[in-house]
């Protein structure tokens, strides 16, 4: 196969070419040195003369009225500047919310999950206003609470949200189901008649958090003119401030946003935290304002990965030809909608995974219930529907008689096969070949932990806590593929804005590139410098930091940012070359022919015919001018999922990752260590190799969390969070965490700029049901269930 | 209370400092150095790692009246920390004897002309460009701490195995990068460092 590269982990040397730092090239992070020595400007690092801190107060129980709230005390603590309720908001609009407003900004009437925002303090020190957010006092008369699909659908269920208008309430069931996916396509009855094998799964996908390091935080400070600017770590100022504005009541324009340092995203940054009471209170106060959260008001400051149930049919024929699949996929969207219809989307639409089946009967719905909220994290959706129907394919296998990544390759699918919603993916599907990859790298060495002079404990499950000398210690070896879409599906106007400017500074051509994308960590800024210098032929570009001043870039999630802003990035710079070249016609245009009739190019700060012959330089041809473009981009058009049949051209690009899980399990103990998560992915086009790969390690890693360790546990009798910490809720620790071999593919997508494919969240799919099947080849338990405990593996 | 210190070879002195309030508090919103960093403030992340008297602790965990008369390096001091070793012990490893700053060295400290857009102008310690280098850095909000850490681990282990450099640096959480490259940047300088020897 063309175009493919393998990383083995060792640091990549970065090549030179014409434009030096172009795409293909392992660039350095343009903020790598701040970052490193500790001067580059967190969201939570903002300061301010004469600021303020904020604090939330947050409700102690999951579903309750409010009888009543007394500030009183908080109030005549020294140091409080200001204590806020929901009688305080300022405007008409009291809720906000991604695609349905509501969310209230302060809970009014009721609260309808546990630590949800009811209070807020403005105090000279955050601990005077912690101390005052403690003195509120609220009384509280509880309601019965939804937790489930049982007791949301009940006859007589409490509503979560009464009087519901948002558009999906007309084709829901119930009330408390924010919205429904089904998806037909062919007659699965008539389809498992022919089936010779037909196995059915029943999957618990648990509750993970995105645990970005950086807390949420940022600083508001009040302006002259009545407005605010607000500096706030976020995944998409514009949308931040679509929901900010009208709760504040005060025109957009009045709103300055200002992406500061953010310390990682996955989706958590997706909804709003407390940007907005930050504003609330600088606005009271006519100070700044700086909310910095805690790790553990972090845990209910945002959204979570909807934990899902999945049931699952399917059929093969005996020489192993899948016949038919039915599924129904029960997400829990919690208290309040976020980006739950979205992910039933996806959940849906991707349900069968990348392979090969004509009959399908799909369903897919999110509750309402008074669990924590849940919304967006990387995989949005695919993640729990790839977990389960990665096992059914090892069960399915395992009946027909065939090997497991054989029996997924026969069924692979591959350019031109039809999605269950009818439509065609119309680019390269390397489903087979990655599977392929995987699978032909090199096993690790069985017991490295054994040496002549005993264990070396540190390899072993259970590492250096001692718990095990090998003894009980069985391997296991597990695969898994998925598909993810790329980009926001579903008709939605997923576009981006770039500006592009090009000038001479000290005698040197220079390119500045202003976009609102929120650099959360990913490499966007990296990239769009090297876009810029592919095109432009400079060396040297500036990243302008990303604001409301310019139009909006769309979100940093879905693996669309490169795609999407990217693309704004190519296309603004294609039109500011245009523009050079008119100027150089206009200068130089009478002394060579050249301008009038060849193809020109810019490189090596120099325009160039498409022969290589130099007709001007660039500082000599923009002395004293300076060209500026600010252009939108789009993708192709999508259209939404029939609400009945879910036939449509919802997606934009797919991507496609598979791994090979190695595990030891120490039966007897119950613990887990992964040995090494061998990784192969098609990324269409590497722009920049280095973070291509630390993408997809790291996205490996969190599938891996959530399969052994990441859940946030949710007590089902009173649905508040048990384990708001890093202490009990465990993340991978480089301990935790094995090899993970990256092979990576560059099979364009013509559709594309570049033919690059968005990338980062595929790895996250099949990380996870990669290590589950490879702790059932070890222990030859059933494991339906993530994550695994230990528990789970020694039955007590 | 007022606490008297030593932070990077400066001596500080911090002012109506609460008792509860951590090192960390005062390091960030007293002296101005937020290169330590807050994600957890439970001494479960590692992100607020400083080197007391040449010792890592997570400064979260650490109350700021502890640190009288002693000695504190923080990311920022990072680069300097390092140069001051490699002066008196060219090589990197030095054991227990370059834990700290003098007092002369204190004297000579000066603020770098770090260009404040790039960071250009500063010179790195081998671990800093490492990381830069390795691709080691993304979100970076786990970095300093890291940095800290693995610093301290190769002034003790010239040349660390794997097992080594995931012992020591266990007790830091990164979400962003699977930690390969991590491992990569350890190893990058460590292979340096021999270099120069």
């Amino acid at each position: 196969m063309a175009g493919t590269k393998t990383t083995t982990g060792a640091p990549t040397e970065v090549t030179q070419k014409h434009n030096k730092g172009g795409i293909g090239e392992s660039t350095l992070r343009p903020d790598g040195t701040l970052k490193v020595t500790g001067e580059f400007a967190y969201s939570s690092d903002m300061w301010h003369e004469d600021m303020l801190w904020g604090q939330t107060l947050r409700s102690t129980v999951a579903h309750a009225e409010i009888v009543s709230i007394d500030t009183v005390e908080a109030l005549k603590t020294p140091g409080v500047y200001a204590v806020l309720t929901y009688d305080d908001l300022p405007a008409e609009m009291k809720n906000y919310g991604l695609e349905i407003q509501d969310t209230p900004v302060l809970a009014h009437g009721k609260v309808r999950h546990h630590g949800e925002p009811v209070a807020l303090v403005a105090a000279d020190h955050p601990e005077t206003a912690r101390r005052a957010a403690a003195k509120i006092v609220v009384e509280y008369k509880e309601l019965p609470l939804i937790t489930d699909e049982a007791s949301a659908t009940a006859p007589d269920a409490v509503l979560v949200h009464e009087g519901r208008d948002d558009h999906h309430i007309g084709h829901v069931p119930h009330p408390n189901i924010v919205h429904r996916q089904p998806i037909v396509r062919g007659n699965a009855e008539e389809a498992a008649k022919k089936a010779d094998f037909i196995v059915k799964g029943e999957y618990t996908f648990g509750m993970q958090d995105q645990a970005f390091l950086g807390p949420e935080s940022g600083l508001a400070v009040p302006s002259e003119d009545g407005g605010v600017e607000l500096y706030v770590a976020t995944q998409w100022l514009h949308s931040d401030l679509d929901q900010i504005a009208p709760v504040l009541g005060l025109p957009k324009d009045k709103v300055r946003m200002t992406l500061s340092g953010v310390g990682g995203a996955f989706g958590g940054r997706e909804d709003i935290s407390m940007q907005i009471h930050a504003c609330l209170l600088a606005l009271r106060t006519g100070k700044p304002v700086k909310i910095v959260y805690n790790r553990f008001e972090s845990f209910f400051g945002h959204v979570h990965r909807h934990p899902a149930k999945l049931y699952y049919e399917h059929g093969a024929t005996k020489d192993g030809k899948l016949t038919h699949m039915k599924c129904k996929i029960v997400l829990d969207g919690g208290a309040y909608a976020s980006a739950s219809p979205a992910v039933v989307g996806n959940a849906s639409s991707l349900s069968v995974g990348p392979y090969v089946i004509e009959d399908v009967d799909i369903e897919a719905i999110a509750l309402y219930s008074n669990n924590p909220p849940c919304g967006a994290m990387r995989g949005f959706g695919a993640v729990q529907a790839c977990f389960a129907y990665e096992a059914q394919m090892d069960k399915l296998a395992d009946k027909v008689g065939m090997d497991r990544v054989e029996f997924r390759q026969l069924n692979a699918m591959s350019q031109g096969t039809l999605l269950p919603t009818g439509q065609s993916v119309d680019s390269p599907a390397p489903v087979a070949e990655i599977l392929r990859r995987v699978k032909a790298r090199p096993m690790p060495p069985e017991r490295q932990w054994e040496s002549s002079e005993g264990a070396d404990v540190r390899a072993l499950p259970g590492g250096l806590s001692n718990t095990t000398h090998g003894e009980g210690v069985v391997r296991g070896v597990g695969y898994a593929v998925g598909i993810k879409n790329v980009g926001f599906s579903e008709g939605f106007d997923d576009y981006s804005t770039a500006k592009v400017r090009m000038e001479v500074i000290n005698g040197e051509p220079v390119a500045t590139v202003h976009t609102a994308m929120a650099e959360v960590g990913q490499g966007g800024i990296t990239v769009h410098a090297q876009i810029a210098r592919t095109e432009l032929g400079v060396q040297q570009v500036t990243i302008h930091p990303a604001d409301t001043q310019v139009g909006s870039a769309g979100s940093t999630s879905a693996s669309r940012q490169t795609y999407v802003t990217g693309g704004a990035v190519k296309n603004s710079c294609e039109l500011v070359r245009e523009k050079v070249l008119e100027i150089g016609r206009r200068k130089f245009g009478s002394y060579h022919p050249a301008w009038a009739t060849a193809e020109l190019v810019l490189e090596g700060g120099k325009v160039l015919t498409d022969g290589g012959e130099a007709l001007a330089d660039l500082a000599e041809l923009l002395d004293g001018e300076s060209v500026e473009v600010e252009a939108e981009w789009r993708h192709r058009p999508t259209v939404a999922f029939d609400l009945k049949t879910g036939q449509g051209n919802g997606h934009v690009q797919y991507s496609f990752a598979a791994h090979r899980a190695v595990v030891e399990v120490d039966t007897e103990l119950g613990l887990v260590k992964v040995i090494e998560l061998a990784t192969a992915q098609d990324v269409g086009k590497a722009l920049n190799p280095l973070s291509v790969v630390g993408q997809i390690q790291g996205g490996t890693t969190q599938g891996l969390g959530v399969a052994v360790m990441e859940e946030i546990i949710v007590d089902p009798k009173t649905a508040k969070v048990r384990n708001p910490s890093f202490t009990d809720y465990l993340i991978p620790t480089i301990l935790d965490t094995p090899t993970i071999p990256v092979d990576v593919l560059e099979l364009a997508d013509p559709n594309a700029p570049y033919g690059l494919r968005g990338m980062g969240e595929a790895p996250t799919l099949s990380s996870t049901p990669a290590v589950l099947a490879a702790i059932r080849n070890a222990t030859g338990l059933e494991l339906n269930r993530t994550p695994v405990r230990p528990e789970h593996l020694t039955g007590t | 209370m007022r606490v008297n210190f030593t932070v990077n070879g400066r001596q500080q002195e911090a002012d109506d400092v609460w008792e509860g309030e951590s090192l960390l508090y005062v390091l960030r919103e007293r002296m101005g150095l937020p290169g330590s960093k807050n994600a957890c403030e439970q001494g479960e992340c590692g992100s607020c790692t400083v080197r007391l008297d040449g010792v890592p602790v997570c400064s979260c965990l650490v109350a700021a009246g502890q640190v009288q008369d002693r000695e504190v390096v923080t990311v920022e001091g990072l680069a300097d920390y390092a140069k001051h070793r490699d002066d008196a012990h060219p090589g990197g490893a030095c054991g227990s004897v370059c834990g700290g700053t003098s007092l002369q060295e204190a004297r000579q400290w000066q603020a770098k002309g770090t260009d404040g857009q790039t960071g250009e102008g500063g010179e790195l310690s081998s671990i800093q460009q490492a990381f830069i280098d390795a691709g080691a850095v993304q979100c970076g909000f786990c970095t300093p701490g890291l940095l800290v850490a693995a610093d301290e681990l190769l002034e003790r282990n010239a040349s660390p195995s794997d097992a080594d450099i995931r012992e020591a640096l266990s007790g830091n959480l990164c979400r962003c990068t699977g930690y390969e490259k991590i491992l990569d940047a350890v190893r990058l300088a460590a292979a340096r460092q021999e270099e120069t020897v």
